[in-house]
């Protein structure tokens, strides 16, 4: 038997991996993204004139733990109604069997090369809180993303922020109602790929994330992650968004701090309370991850209202130069 | 606070302060409370002025300027009034319209809500 050369290969697994779409309505474009379970495509709709997303399973899937991880993904996506969350259009599966799910097609560019092209911290610091929002919204529908980084952010031509890949996402709500308990795991032994090696769904035994983002505790695979483990990516997307010459603040670098605890319970309850603080920051006000010294207190606040207080100077000299000059 | 309340309390604050350092100058030191009522009742006014221009334009700058012009305007007619003084009576009075003018423009809650263009950018 004779081996197969690479490039004869890879033909083959390219066109294995091309998803048929002569059952749909779709026709199919280039493809536009892979993540560890299966690839992106472009696909036009004829009937709606517009392009989509369509996410399918690499290879079909005989026990079926990734197609019902996929499809759980477009439930998840289904159910998070938000600006800030990539909406799905519709769901299906493929003459193979391999199940997919169309999405709307993100124009647009990754979070930090979105960010690099923003020069300054306040611009880069909002682009952050959009960021929040749909994490926000998700915590509030019981929904944990756990893969929060910049490849999964995408924002759009006019700042739109989209929160993308939902197919590791924790469901408290669906497990809390399940009896189930939370994915407590081994470590994981592909470092930058732990999702490829994954157990399907959530369930227990997996470490899914991506290190360096992934919480201390959902990299142990301790069974309570929760929304903080998301505050932690957070925490990390704005260490890299601020930048280490930012980090030198010491109210920013604190928020940080928090954001990135160890343990959850140092942590931030939730997105909308890092959010909170990163205004706060914003505006000049007292944040709650740093305890100022009075004289940090008085310095801030005469930054704050610096042409105030250069005003009052203005009266108080101008008063002072018609006493002078009046005496004379 | 409500742009008309911070801009009457901040008019009349320093309206009084302002009449207080009548003090520094003997001539007119035995006039102290009728130069610090005037000047307390001069700020009121102003005060309210500008506050309520405040809330109807909701700009910084068109109320700065505003803030000048009015208590500027009334540091005259007290100064026409003596018959001198006016370069001493109207810098600090306008100044003093500067500063509330600027303060409730810029702390001062309530106004116009703004063109939705100005708000997205």
């Amino acid at each position: 038997m004779t081996a197969l050369p690479d490039a004869a290969l890879s033909r083959l697994v390219r066109a294995l991996r091309t998803p048929d779409l002569s059952e749909t309505r779709y026709l199919l474009g280039r493809e536009v993204g892979r993540g560890g379970m299966g690839s992106v495509w472009e696909a036009d709709d004829p009937e709606l004139g517009r392009s989509v997303a369509l996410k399918v399973l690499d290879l079909p899937d005989s026990a079926g733990d990734l197609s019902a991880r996929l499809r759980r993904e477009a439930r998840v996506l289904a159910r998070l109604e938000h600006p800030g969350v990539v909406p799905v259009h519709d769901v299906g599966t493929l003459p193979d069997g391999r199940p997919w799910y169309a999405m709307k097609l993100v124009r647009g560019e990754r979070l930090d090369a979105a960010a690099a092209r923003l020069s300054t911290l306040p611009e880069r610091l909002r682009l952050f809180l959009r960021v929040c929002e749909p994490v926000a919204f998700a915590h509030a529908r019981g929904v944990v993303h756990r893969d929060l980084k910049p490849s999964n952010v995408m924002v759009g031509p006019f700042g739109e922020v989209l929160v993308l890949d939902w197919g590791i996402a924790r469901l408290l709500e669906e497990e809390a109602s399940e009896g189930r308990p939370g994915p407590p795991a081994a470590p994981p032994t592909e470092p930058r790929e732990p999702r490829a090696a994954a157990a399907p769904g959530t369930a227990a035994g997996t470490v899914l994330g991506t290190p360096g983002y992934m919480a201390p505790e959902q990299a142990r695979g301790d069974g309570d992650v929760d929304g903080r483990a998301d505050v932690f990516a957070l925490g990390v997307l704005l260490r890299e968004l601020a930048g280490p010459e930012a980090l030198r603040a010491r109210r920013l670098a604190a928020i940080v701090a928090k954001a990135t605890a160890e343990r959850p319970a140092e942590r931030y309850g939730g997105a909308p309370a890092l959010a909170a603080d990163v205004v706060r920051y914003l505006d000049g006000e007292p944040v709650t991850a740093y305890r100022e010294r009075p004289w940090e207190r008085a310095a801030r606040f005469a930054v704050r209202h610096r042409v105030a207080l250069l005003l009052v100077l203005a009266y108080l000299a101008a008063r002072a130069a018609i006493l002078v000059l009046y005496r004379r | 606070m409500n742009k008309l309340l911070l801009g009457l309390l901040l008019g009349g604050g320093l309206g009084v302060l302002d009449g207080l350092t009548a003090w520094f100058t003997p001539e007119v030191r035995k006039d102290i409370l009728g130069i610090v009522m005037g000047s307390t009742f001069k700020g009121l006014v102003a005060g309210l002025l500008i506050g309520f221009f405040s809330k109807k334009v909701a700009s910084v700058p068109a109320t700065v300027v505003f803030g000048v012009i009015v208590s500027g305007f009334f540091a005259y007619l007290v100064a026409a009034q003596m018959g001198k003084y006016y370069f001493e009576v109207m810098l600090p009075g306008a100044l003093v319209g500067l500063v509330t003018g600027y303060v409730t423009a810029r702390y001062g809650k309530g106004g116009p809500a703004g063109n939705p263009e100005r708000r997205l950018a």
